[in-house]
């Protein structure tokens, strides 16, 4: 199979999906590498892509972490099944799409403005992004690709994506379900053993104490908060 | 719309960052309330701006920290932004915002708050503009003035800082007369527009001219100019904050500067109608100030 469209990274602004000639997958099948195949030959090879590379992780998006909708746990219920039977997998959520400047919890959380921030400090080497809306999909899939060598699953309950690595569409929990079958089949040919276990909680910063902040605390910003009128700082970069 | 799109899924609770839960837990949305949303409860609760990139000590973040916090109903507030530094905060925000383009905010929020009566009869929406004295008063003065005339039932907040600050510091129709910057390096020829006086006079019934100094009076004036929005006509609020790094100030002195302009160029003007008037002493009476 001739692969479009692979792991990064691809460069700074590369040229998109789209214009290199992958079009969505028509109802029923799925995109691989940017090739039309059929949804169980996407789903094996991101299986083993979640199985064999390093820190696979999964992004939740608005659309499944907010409980908006009368579907939303079911399809909760079975990503949080998926995680578990993913070795080591992690959940890092993505709330919402405010820029988190000046400094996001790249532990705590990613962002659609700025995803390889949080892909390159966890090492992430295979992600799924699921429930997260298209046109920020695309966007930080196409970031994704452009900067950081990291494997993309899209699981989109509509068309699909041409940017990532394996894109499955028409998305409903019977299909996490069935992706998840599949990663326990690759599993056992792989000959991994894994016993089912839920990813580990959110490791939020903790919030600052600001009774035990000291100028110190501010590094080489505390010049802005210890400045007067009148006083001249002698010590800058 | 509505505090239902702020629960999160019980299932994924545990692996949401603590912000997130927050924002949930321990924001003040006004169905969680007893009393009116306020100042008061700043430091106590999860604020709806998490953090912003604007310069260190801008009077700006401050005042609109001020308004976040006293919108009467935030969960069915709608803003409606424009182009300037202002814009830079908007998206932090954890309500819907619109940025619209430069100057037209007022025709956005025009055709917003129409929308939203027809969708949403039963529910009481606001819709709130939050533009900067360029998109306001220079660029956007006819879609200002023309939904004043045409009574939409919106709040219009201009944070005027007198200047074009994000482009350099050029001079614009609110600054002071004889004012210098890097970009205006003549001084500017003539007046500051009074902005407030033409609310008034195109319609508004709440026009109110003022500094963010005085958090308290703010969150009042935002409340005020917010429920006669929803009864009765068009409000604006002209808010001094002032740009500290065009005018040569440090992080620490925005609030003295906007001290300073309270007893002079921002010398308390306000303006309500006697129908607004009305209808204020009866939001008291019904605990809604």
């Amino acid at each position: 199979m001739l692969k479009k469209i692979t792991e990064g990274p691809a460069g700074y602004m590369p040229q998109s999906a789209p214009s290199m000639g992958v079009e969505l997958a028509p109802e029923g099948q799925a995109l691989l590498y940017g090739n039309i195949v059929s949804e169980e030959e996407a789903m094996r090879d991101a299986a083993r892509a979640l199985l064999t590379r390093d820190n696979p992780t999964i992004f939740p998006g608005p659309q499944v972490l907010w409980d908006w909708k009368d579907d939303v746990a079911d399809k909760a219920a079975a990503i949080l099944e998926l995680a578990s039977e993913i070795p080591n997998c992690k959940i890092i959520p993505m709330p919402d799409y405010r820029p988190k400047y000046p400094k996001i919890d790249v532990k705590a959380e990613i962002n659609p403005n700025h995803p390889n921030l949080t892909i390159l400090d966890n090492r992430i080497k295979a992600s799924i992004f699921v429930g997260v809306h298209c046109h920020y999909a695309n966007l930080s899939l196409r970031m994704i690709r452009a900067g950081t060598d990291c494997y993309t699953i899209a699981l989109c309950a509509y068309m699909g994506h041409e940017e990532a690595m394996a894109s499955i569409r028409d998305l409903h929990a019977s299909t996490i379900h069935k992706f998840k079958e599949i990663v326990i089949e690759e599993r056992n040919k792989l000959g991994i053993e894994w016993e089912p276990t839920l990813p580990p909680e959110n490791p939020s910063l903790q919030k600052e104490d600001h009774a035990a902040l000291s100028p110190s605390d501010y590094g080489e910003y505390r010049s802005l908060i210890m400045t007067r009128k009148g006083e001249h700082v002698t010590e800058v970069e | 719309m509505g505090l239902d799109i702020y629960k999160i899924n019980p299932e994924f609770k545990d692996i949401m960052p603590r912000e997130i839960i927050e924002l949930e837990e321990n924001a003040t949305w006004s169905t969680k309330m007893n009393k009116p949303r306020g100042i008061k409860e700043l430091p106590e609760t999860k604020e709806l701006l998490e953090e912003h990139s604007l310069c260190a000590g801008c009077p700006e973040a401050a005042a609109l920290r001020y308004v976040l916090s006293a919108l009467p109903k935030p969960e069915d507030t709608v803003i409606v932004n424009s182009t300037g530094c202002t814009s830079l905060m908007f998206p932090h925000i954890a309500l819907h915002t619109v940025h619209s383009l430069f100057g037209n905010q007022n025709a956005v929020a025009s055709g917003i708050k129409r929308v939203l009566e027809w969708r949403f009869p039963d529910t009481q929406k606001d819709v709130v503009v939050l533009a900067g004295d360029g998109a306001t008063v220079d660029i956007g003065l006819d879609y200002t003035l023309q939904s004043f005339f045409r009574q939409e039932k919106i709040t219009t907040i201009c944070f005027d800082n007198e200047v074009y600050a994000n482009t350099g510091g050029q001079e614009s129709g609110m600054t002071a007369k004889g004012q210098v910057f890097k970009m205006a390096p003549t001084g500017k020829k003539f007046d500051k527009v009074p902005m407030w006086e033409l609310a008034t006079t195109s319609g508004c019934h709440y026009s109110i001219n003022m500094t963010a100094s005085a958090p308290k009076a703010v969150a009042k004036a935002v409340r005020e100019a917010i429920l006669i929005a929803r009864e009765i006509g068009p409000t604006y609020i002209n808010l001094y904050t002032p740009c500290i790094l065009e005018i040569g100030l440090s992080a620490n002195e925005g609030l003295g500067e906007m001290k300073d302009q309270d007893k002079d160029r921002f010398a308390s003007y306000k303006h309500i109608s006697p129908e607004a008037e009305a209808y204020l002493k009866k939001c008291k009476e019904e605990g809604l100030l």
